[in-house]
C-alpha cells in the first residue's frame, strides 16, 4: 500500500515539530527517515500510525483520506524504540495479542492462532523462545519479537521507530541486514526512523533526509550520498572535511580562511565539502585547487589507511588513501605534502555571502 | 590474564569487606530496627490477644458474637464493601488522568487528592455534619424528604470514602508514571479497543500497586476512627463500626469484649498481609518456572 503524507505540520506548545512536511511513499518500499534527533521523524511516524494527530495537513494511503482515522482503524504495524513488549506475556502471547483482539466475527480459532503465533516466530527466528518473558531476552531477540507482534495482524503498513537504537553495534549491523532480507520477502510498505546515516545508505530502497521539521532531500541512497542539494545533507550523511573557497571565473580555489578572509569583489565565496576518500595526497604541487598540510597522524589498521593532516592554518584535515598509494608515497608523520580533492561539492557560504 | 584475576578477586573481598567492617555499627542497627518493631507492633499485638484471652476461649467467643458486637462488624463490612469499589474506580480514573493528559489544573488535583491526609479525619467528620446536619446546609431539604445521612449509614460511608479516597489513587500515579504509554499505544496499533487495552494491558501492569492501594484503603476504611465518630452518633446495634463499639466497651470498663473485638481487627491486618506476600510469592515463582523451562528448551 502507498502512503502519502501532504503539507503536514505539528506543534507541541510553542515549539514547532513538522513544517509543512510532505512526502510519497511508493507500495512496496522500505524508506528511511533519516535526521538528528529533533529533526520531527518520530512524531512525522506517530502521525502516521495515528498515534498522534496532525494540526493541519493529510494523511493518505493508497490515496484514501486516513487524517481522522484512528490507530486501531489504520491496521498499521508499529515498532517501538524501546519494543514495548507486554512485560507480562510470553513471546508467543505477546505475538498473538493482535489476533486474539480481533472483533469476534473474524478472530482465528485457538489452532490458527497457534499456527501463526509459531510461522511468525519461525519467520524472526525466535520459536524456541515462545515461552520467555521479554525480560528473558537479549535487546536483539526483543526487536524481533516486537516486529513479529507487528507483522501478527498483516499490517498494510510497517512503520519502525529507531528498530536498532539501543542494540550494540554488532548486532545492529546483522539485525539491519536481516531486515533488508525480510523486507525482500514480505514486501509490506516499511517506513523506518533512524539517526544513522549508514544505516539509512545500506538498508533502504529511499531516504528522505530530514532537519528541524522539514524535509531536506529526498531520493535513493546513492543519489542522496553522492548528489547532496545542500550543506546540511553532504555533513549528515559521512565524513567530510570543510575548505572555504572562492569560486572566480568559473574556476574554483581552496582559499585559507585565516590568511585570506576578507570577501574578494569579483568572486562568489563558498563552502567547499571534501569527503576524505575523495581527498588526493601529493608530493609536489599540481596547480589545481590545493592546499598544503603537514601529516599528524597515520592510522593503518583498517581497509584504508586513515591520514590526519594540518594545514598552515591550523585547519585539521582528514584523508583516506588505499593501502598501494600509501606505500607509493611513502608517507611518514611530519611529512609536508599537497591535498587536493578529487571531487567536490560546493554551497555558496551563506555566511560571508551576508556579509 | 592469571594475573589479573586474582587482584580482582581482592579488589572485590577488599569491597565488600570495606562495606561490612564496622560490625558494631551494623549489629546496633539492625538491633535498633528490631527493638522498634518488638516495642511498637508485636509487644502491642500481643497485649492485644492476652488480654482478649484473659478469661477463655468461651468468654471471647461470646463478647465477638454478642448482638450489638455482631451489627458492628457487620456494619464495617458493609462500609468497606461500598467503599473500597468506589475508590478502586476513583483512584484509576484520576491515576489515568494524571498520568496520561495534560490539562490546565492538573497540579490543582494532584494537590486535592491529597487534601484526606492533610486534614484531621474529626473535620473531615465535621463537614458532613455541616452539609447534611440538621442545622447543615442540606439539613431542612434532606428532613423534608425523611432522608437521614448524618448519624446514619449513609453518613458513615461518605466519611470513610473522604478519608480513604487518595490511598489507591496515589499508589496508581507514580506506578503508571513510571510505566510510560508505550504498551498501550502498541496495543492500539494493534487493533486492541480501549477496554481490551485496559483490561489486558494496563491492568496486568499496575495489579500490584493496585492490590496494595486496596490493602491500605481496606485497613483505612476499616480502622477509621476520628471521621466516622463524628457522624455515626453511636447508636448501638446501627450505626457503630468496629473501632467506635470498641471504644464504647472500653469506656464501659468492658475490658475483654474490647480487647476481643480489638482482636479481630488486628487480624484482619494480619490476613491482609499475609495474603500480599502469597500472591506475590507465587508470582515470582510463575516467573521463576517460565525461566527454566525457557532456558531448557533453548539448549534443546
Amino acid at each position: 500500500m502507498s502512503i502519502e503524507a501532504r503539507n503536514i505540520s505539528k506543534s507541541f506548545g510553542g515549539f514547532r515539530a513538522l513544517k509543512n512536511v510532505s512526502m510519497k511513499v511508493p507500495t512496496g518500499d522500505l524508506v528511511a527517515l533519516l535526521g538528528p534527533s529533533g529533526s520531527g521523524k518520530t512524531t512525522f511516524l506517530r502521525i502516521i500510525a495515528g498515534l498522534d494527530f496532525a494540526d493541519t495537513g493529510t494523511v493518505l494511503f493508497d490515496g484514501v483520506d486516513t487524517t481522522d482515522r484512528r490507530a486501531k482503524e489504520r491496521a498499521v504495524g508499529f515498532v517501538f524504540q524501546h519494543y514495548a513488549l507486554f512485560r507480562h506475556m510470553t513471546v508467543f502471547d505477546n505475538v498473538a495479542f493482535g489476533l486474539t483482539v480481533k472483533p469476534r466475527s473474524v478472530r482465528p480459532s485457538k489452532e490458527q492462532v497457534r499456527d501463526k503465533v509459531n510461522q511468525l516466530l519461525k519467520l524472526v527466528q525466535l520459536d524456541w523462545l515462545a515461552t520467555r518473558y521479554p525480560s528473558q531476552l537479549s535487546g536483539g531477540q526483543r526487536q524481533r519479537v516486537a516486529l513479529a507482534r507487528a507483522l501478527a495482524v498483516e499490517p498494510r503498513v510497517l512503520l519502525l521507530d529507531e528498530p536498532f537504537g539501543s542494540l550494540d553495534a554488532k548486532v545492529r549491523q546483522e539485525l539491519r541486514r536481516w531486515l533488508r532480507r525480510l523486507h525482500d520477502e514480505i514486501h509490506v510498505t516499511s517506513i523506518f526512523v533512524t539517526h544513522d546515516q549508514e544505516e539509512a545508505l545500506e538498508v533502504a530502497d529511499r531516504v528522505v533526509v530530514m532537519n528541524q521539521g522539514q524535509v531536506e532531500q529526498e531520493g535513493v541512497p546513492d543519489e542522496v550520498y553522492n548528489h547532496p542539494v545542500n550543506a546540511f545533507v553532504y555533513d549528515f550523511l559521512g565524513n567530510l572535511n570543510l575548505f572555504h573557497g572562492r569560486v572566480v571565473d568559473g574556476k574554483t580555489h581552496l582559499v585559507e580562511p585565516v590568511t585570506d578572509g576578507r570577501p574578494h569583489a569579483e568572486a562568489v565565496e563558498s563552502l567547499i565539502f571534501v569527503r576524505p576518500h575523495l581527498l588526493h595526497i601529493e608530493r609536489e604541487t599540481n596547480h589545481g585547487p590545493q592546499l598544503p598540510a603537514r601529516v599528524t597522524h597515520i592510522n593503518c589498521a583498517g581497509p584504508v589507511v586513515k591520514v590526519d593532516l594540518v594545514s598552515p592554518s591550523g585547519q585539521e584535515i582528514h584523508a583516506q588513501i588505499s593501502h598501494e598509494r600509501f606505500e607509493e608515497l611513502g608517507l611518514q608523520k611530519g611529512d609536508s605534502v599537497f591535498v587536493s580533492p578529487r571531487d567536490m561539492t560546493v554551497f555558496p557560504d551563506p555566511q560571508r555571502v551576508a556579509r | 590474564m592469571a594475573e589479573t584475576l586474582p587482584t580482582q578477586r581482592r579488589a572485590v573481598s577488599n569491597k565488600a569487606k570495606g562495606r561490612t567492617d564496622p560490625a558494631l555499627v551494623r549489629w546496633s542497627l539492625i538491633a535498633i530496627a528490631l527493638a522498634f518493631l518488638a516495642l511498637f507492633l508485636i509487644l502491642p499485638l500481643f497485649a492485644v490477644i492476652s488480654n482478649a484471652l484473659e478469661k477463655g476461649l468461651s468468654v471471647y467467643w461470646e463478647a465477638i458474637t454478642a448482638p450489638d458486637a455482631l451489627s458492628a462488624i457487620r456494619l464495617t463490612l458493609l462500609t468497606a464493601a461500598i467503599v473500597i469499589p468506589l475508590n478502586v474506580v476513583f483512584g484509576a480514573a484520576a491515576a489515568w488522568a494524571i498520568a496520561r493528559f495534560d490539562f490546565s489544573g492538573k497540579g490543582l488535583l494532584t494537590t486535592l487528592i491529597d487534601i484526606p491526609f492533610s486534614v484531621s479525619p474529626v473535620i473531615s467528620g465535621m463537614i458532613f455534619v455541616l452539609l447534611f446536619g440538621l442545622q447543615g446546609l442540606f439539613g431542612k431539604w434532606l428532613a423534608a424528604r425523611d432522608l437521614k445521612i448524618v448519624f446514619a449509614v449513609p453518613g458513615i460511608v461518605l466519611a470513610t470514602i473522604f478519608v480513604t479516597f487518595p490511598f489507591v489513587a496515589r499508589e496508581l500515579i507514580p506506578m503508571m508514571q513510571a510505566l510510560g504509554t508505550e504498551e498501550e499505544e502498541a496495543a492500539i496499533t494493534l487493533g486492541s479497543s480501549g477496554w481490551r487495552m485496559f483490561f489486558r494491558i494496563t491492568l496486568p501492569n499496575i495489579k500490584w500497586s493496585l492490590l496494595y492501594g486496596v490493602i491500605l484503603c481496606n485497613a483505612r476504611a476499616m480502622g477509621e476512627f476520628g471521621a466516622v465518630s463524628v457522624v455515626s452518633g453511636h447508636i448501638r446495634g446501627l450505626t457503630n463500626t468496629m473501632p467506635l463499639h470498641i471504644e464504647i466497651l472500653y469506656n464501659d470498663y468492658q475490658f475483654v469484649p474490647a480487647f476481643a473485638v480489638a482482636s479481630l481487627l488486628a487480624l484482619l491486618a494480619i490476613v491482609t498481609l499475609i495474603a500480599k506476600s502469597l500472591v506475590e510469592w507465587k508470582f515470582e515463582r510463575q516467573l521463576a518456572e517460565a525461566d527454566q523451562l525457557g532456558s531448557t528448551e533453548g539448549k534443546a
